[in-house]
């Protein structure tokens, strides 16, 4: 499959290319068979360590999830072919339904709030201050900490009854909800928590964005007598824009995969109200034993991933500015 | 800026990161306050403060244990993740072969792909190698990162071809230009990679919760969540145990800060 070219003789100066021409493809023939066979092994030995991990571990499952969702299985009998009956099933079933609403409430509730506060904070730290570094290293400190520790100390500052959240609104005269034990509160809850964590990395990705916005620009809008609030709306954020794309790409990704926290905080209860996809794909598998589902379910999850991805691709020419 | 505006923005920039660092106050605050205290008002300075729930978590439960466990996957799976990452850079920078490209984009592509979609066949796979219940099963999915391949392989691509001419032309073979000219060169990528493997093993969650069964051979976070079972209302408990968890990543973080903010900020760059 793989037809090699041979290593690039001391005496050029220059990187080979990687582009092939056909003069390139003749000198691996001219070359000594044994050379050609050193090389190939010398590739191997660089790259095989990498691959075959990758593939087993990555591809494999990939497909091998695929074949897993055409059956009807509970990881331990005889697997039954079942065609796409596990899709069909699933596609009406009220509890996929469920799953998908709570899933977008959370990115709805989760997405604007990130990055607003993001945006808010990168703008604050992009300007010179003393302590600058700190105290973005503050803000960067949930990004490094594990979901179930963000999610225990939530529960712990969101707690009902003793919970510090709640005193605090109680001496300002708010009866505080119930949180996390309340099917209302219960995904605000694990938004809040979400925001919390994330909000560092956000900020980092649209510092570094604002710092690549050449200063002339705002220079040149001074002249003009722009304001602050116009060289916000008219330079910094369409300049930003290529950031705030990855930042919304990469939020959607793992808002639709969004898990650890919720198994921590709520377990997708109560009774069911933050029970989000990959929640019930871990149900499906190891509470009810239904492989084959929980497998068509995680496919399905891809699927809607991929193409929420694909249509944001597709749709930055609008409004993503690429100098 | 006029300089009251800055002091203003300051003041406001601080008063939110106090904001953010509030909870992990609250969670040391609460770890070292007596059980009793903890139903009453909340406060600032616990009356008597105590390291009861210290002692009760190491005391009472394997977490020595589950924290040299956490430690044991997060290095190997840094020092795995550095070999293959590091050797298959330099194969994609320096090794040029008619697919190259290709193979690159496949290693690129699984990148994408959600761990979700992959848990119950590598489940499977893990469970027919004998291998469910161990720390290898654990480990062996996270040995190759494409993420850690191409961090690297970025920064290889910019070591200047001339140094790798001079080594050949004093007769290096790849092995040894890799290992003694490359390598040396990229090491601040290689400090964000290890950073990112370390923090990635540390912290993960959904993989060995489904590989591990047993309680002595469990990591941090699967430990944690197991204790809000056991000691459900005894949050000082909870917190020492958060405490403790978060610990050595802060310590890591504070010592590469410079490379865990660039690497974030490396990947926001197209």
């Amino acid at each position: 499959m793989i037809t090699l070219q041979p290593p690039p003789s001391a005496t050029t100066s220059h990187p080979t290319p990687i582009v092939i021409g056909p003069a390139q493809l003749r000198a691996p023939r001219r070359a000594k068979r044994g050379t050609r066979i050193r090389y190939a092994l010398v590739i191997s030995a660089f790259l095989l360590p990498s691959a075959i991990p990758l593939a087993l571990f990555t591809l494999v499952p990939m497909f091998g999830a695929l074949w897993v969702s055409l059956h009807e299985w509970n990881l331990i009998g005889a697997m039954k072919w079942v065609g796409l009956n596990n899709y069909a099933s699933l596609a009406v079933d009220p509890d996929t339904h469920r799953a998908f609403l709570n899933t977008a409430y959370y990115i709805v509730g989760y997405l604007p709030l990130v990055y607003i506060g993001g945006l808010t904070i990168a703008l604050a730290l992009n300007s010179r201050m003393p302590a600058r570094a700190f105290l973005r290293g503050i803000y960067f400190l949930p990004v490094v900490t594990s979901w179930i520790v963000v999610a225990l100390v939530w529960r712990w500052l969101l707690n009902p009854e003793y919970g510090v959240v709640n005193y605090v609104l109680g001496l300002v005269g708010i009866d505080g909800p119930g949180w996390w034990t309340d099917p209302q509160w219960a995904m605000p809850s694990i938004i809040l928590a979400s925001a919390w964590k994330d909000l560092g990395f956000v900020m980092v990705i649209l510092l570094a964005g604002l710092q690549a916005i050449p200063a002339d620009l705002y220079e040149a809008a001074t002249v003009d007598g722009a304001g602050r609030w116009r060289k916000l709306v008219s330079i910094t954020l369409p300049m930003l824009s290529p950031s705030t794309f990855f930042v919304i790409v990469i939020s959607l990704i793992n808002g639709f995969q969004v898990f650890d926290q919720v198994y921590a905080m709520t377990g997708g209860g109560p009774a069911g109200a933050s029970q989000v996809v990959v929640q019930q794909v871990y149900d499906l598998t190891f509470r009810y034993g239904r492989a084959g589902e929980a497998s068509a379910l995680s496919w399905m999850l891809f699927i809607v991933v991929l193409a929420v991805t694909l249509i944001q691709i597709r749709g930055q020419k609008k409004w993503v500015n690429y100098a | 800026m006029r300089k009251r505006s800055v002091l203003a923005l300051t003041i406001a920039v601080s008063i939110g990161a106090a904001a953010m660092f509030f909870p992990f106050l609250w969670t040391i605050i609460t770890s070292i306050s007596s059980g009793a205290g903890l139903a009453a008002t909340p406060q600032l300075i616990p009356d008597d403060p105590s390291l009861a729930a210290y002692a009760e978590l190491f005391g009472n439960t394997p977490f020595l244990q589950v924290m040299a466990n956490s430690l044991g996957l997060a290095v190997a799976t840094t020092a795995a993740q550095l070999v293959t990452g590091s050797l298959a850079a330099y194969g994609f920078s320096r090794l040029p072969f008619r697919g190259s490209n290709v193979v690159f984009a496949i290693y690129l592509a699984t990148m994408m792909i959600p761990v979700q979609v992959l848990i119950v066949p590598l489940f499977i796979e893990i469970k027919m190698l004998g291998l469910l219940n161990t720390h290898v099963g654990v480990l062996l999915p996270g040995v190759a990162s494409a993420f850690g391949v191409f961090l690297l392989r970025q920064a290889m691509n910019a070591v200047p071809r001339e140094l790798d001419e001079a080594a050949k032309i004093d007769g290096a073979g790849h092995f040894r230009i890799f290992g003694t000219i490359v390598l040396p060169l990229v090491g601040p990528a290689v400090a964000t990679l290890s950073v990112f493997a370390f923090m990635g093993s540390w912290n993960s969650f959904l993989w060995p919760l489904i590989v591990l069964r047993t309680p002595e051979l469990q990591t941090l976070p699967i430990a944690l969540a197991g204790l809000q079972g056991q000691y459900t209302t005894q949050w000082d408990v909870l917190m020492a145990g958060s405490v403790i968890s978060v610990i050595p990543m802060v310590l890591i973080y504070i010592f590469a800060q410079r490379y865990v903010i660039q690497g974030v900020a490396n990947t926001g760059i197209k």
